[in-house]
């Protein structure tokens, strides 16, 4: 990948914890400029620590993190000035007005004063209403939605989202979907981890798996569900079949209970080129030659929750 | 220096302050006025002066340094330690900032709360106890190196904590006691001998004789020695405070 293209690098990566735990474990990883990352888990994976290590709440053990160029060490404050972070510990001032603590995360962060930012950021959010309210009066989601305000305040070109969709309903997480295309439209990288596949399959450009601190694979979305996802073919049978016949027992066949409906599992022609015997042309011309008439038919791509969870569960 | 993020920092904790002004600055004020109705006028008009003095006027330092000292210790800890027990620090941990800013932004905001209130609490006296000032330069130099150093003092504090139990054990169990037994109520020459010994191994009391110094021009140690102390502490807790920053203890696993 270009260095152009390539707006925050991690490389060679490691963390163990003073107890000895390892958390990451040599992790390289290049984010691409303007797009949404992925990065997925199970709990403990080490996704929170990754992000905590770019962003300087975690001392690394090993390795860099440099930001659009510039080591997050020697280099924190135009590294760091650059990141927006959204943790994912509904963490804030209890006592501070909604404006007061957006303001105060535009300040802290360097940047002088601008009400007019401030006031797209928190009408952007739906906060504009309750920009004068405390934040212990505030909801969850409303909580939520300050902490991506805070984050968006100083206007990062990277803007970390950490399990985002925790806690929060559905309509807040349609919400923030628009917010974060909106800001992917506008250029910013976005980086979020979730527990939500649905999130990762609905918006990330790309995905990565993490697990036991090491970064299993690092794919295209769209890719990674082609590679490794599969698809099933179900066909509605116009009269019941007690048995397969033998001249179908080359293709991955199983056959209902009631007799009436055959699944056909297949991987996609990506990775099974169609001139395999296992495709469905070559099903239905044996199913024709066997005099098996089809009333229906249908096809289902296994999700991303699926190859996730088939990813996870393979042992080292 | 990112002093748009300090300045940023010195507003948030002054406007705390602000939002919780009953406790923050009519409390102390109120407590040390008590002290100056009981001991200064009630006890003091039946107590001779001391080292030429009145004993209301003579206790009038003593009392501001206990409240600057116990001040600067709690707004201090109480500022870091708060957004650690929420969790929000992480805001200032991945803010481009760098360890002197952030103590610039929360020790600064701590000593200028507990010099205003020292002055506050001054001027309160000055409506019971008839005094005058001798080195007022010095009074005021004194009062916001003290208010700095044990505003970063309260700022280990503060990082140190774990709990609001660890929080309240310094100020209430060391610099309190260390301070009623600095002179704060009497001068040490009215101790017997070995406890005049003793009593110079207590920091406080050349914080307190330096302090009284500025006002009376007589001290029970001299000037330079209440100086020097200051910047002793002054040091320590810089050091402290590096240290801190350099590891991460607490901060940054």
């Amino acid at each position: 990948m270009s260095k152009a293209r390539v707006i925050l690098s991690v490389e060679q990566l490691s963390k163990q914890y003073s107890g000895g735990f390892q958390a990451l474990d040599d992790i390289n990883l290049d984010i691409r400029r303007g797009e949404i990352f992925a990065l997925l888990g199970p709990n403990g994976a080490g996704k929170t620590t990754l992000i905590g290590v770019i962003c300087g709440l975690v001392n690394a053990s090993s390795g860099r993190v440099l930001v659009d160029g510039h080591d997050n060490i020697s280099e924190f404050r135009q590294a760091r000035q650059r990141i927006g972070l959204v943790p994912q510990e509904l963490t804030s001032e209890a006592f501070s007005k909604v404006w007061d603590t957006v303001s105060f995360s535009r300040g802290l962060f360097g940047k002088p004063p601008n009400p007019e930012h401030i006031e797209r950021v928190l009408r952007s959010l739906s906060l504009w209403e309750k920009r004068n309210n405390r934040l212990i009066t505030l909801s969850g989601g409303m909580k939520r939605r300050v902490l991506i305000a805070k984050a968006l305040s100083h206007e990062p070109d990277i803007l970390f989202l950490d399990e985002p969709s925790a806690g929060v309903d559905v309509e807040l997480r349609r919400d923030m979907w628009a917010v974060v295309r909106g800001l992917r439209d506008r250029g910013v990288t976005i980086i979020l981890t979730t527990h939500y596949i649905e999130e990762a399959e609905e918006m990330a450009d790309r995905i990565g798996v993490i697990r036991g601190g090491k970064l299993m694979l690092v794919e295209d979305k769209h890719t990674l569900m082609s590679k490794l996802g599969t698809k099933v073919l179900t066909l509605r049978l116009m009269a019941p079949l007690t048995t397969l016949p033998e001249s179908l027992n080359d293709f991955d066949l199983s056959l209902s209970e009631d007799g009436f409906t055959l699944d056909y599992g297949y991987r996609s022609t990506v990775s099974q080129p169609s001139d395999t015997p296992n495709n469905i042309a070559a099903l239905l011309a044996a199913l024709a030659e066997a005099d098996i008439e089809i009333s229906d038919m249908d096809t289902r791509q296994s999700s991303l929750e699926d190859i996730f969870i088939s990813l996870v569960k393979e042992q080292p | 220096m990112n002093l748009q993020s300090v300045k940023a920092l010195y507003h948030a904790e002054m406007a705390r302050s602000l939002r919780t002004i009953l406790q923050s600055v009519v409390s102390p004020v109120v407590s040390t006025s008590l002290y100056f109705v009981v001991f200064g006028s009630a006890i003091g008009s039946r107590i001779n002066e001391v080292d030429g003095v009145s004993y209301a006027a003579f206790i009038v330092p003593g009392l501001i340094m206990l409240m600057l000292l116990t001040q600067s210790v709690s707004n201090a800890s109480f500022g870091i330690f708060f957004p650690r027990f929420s969790g929000s620090i992480y805001e200032v941990l991945s803010a481009p900032i760098s360890y002197v800013e952030v103590v610039l932004g929360y020790v600064g905001a701590a000593a200028t709360k507990s010099t205003l209130l020292g002055l506050i609490v001054l001027g309160t006296a000055s409506l019971f106890v008839p005094m005058h000032i001798e080195h007022p330069f010095i009074m005021l130099l004194f009062m916001v190196l003290t208010a700095l150093t044990f505003s970063m003092l309260g700022f280990v504090i503060g990082i140190w904590a774990d709990g609001f139990e660890k929080l309240q054990l310094v100020p209430l169990l060391i610099i309190t006691p260390l301070t009623f037994l600095g002179g704060t109520f009497y001068s040490i020459s009215m101790l017997p001998p070995f406890w005049q010994a003793v009593t110079l191994f207590n920091p406080v009391v050349y914080l307190v004789s330096g302090f009284r110094w500025s006002f009376y021009g007589n001290a029970d140690v001299s000037i330079w020695a209440s100086l020097s102390v200051v910047f002793l502490f002054l040091c320590i807790s810089l050091a402290l405070v590096a240290m801190i920053f350099r590891t991460g203890y607490r901060l940054k696993p």
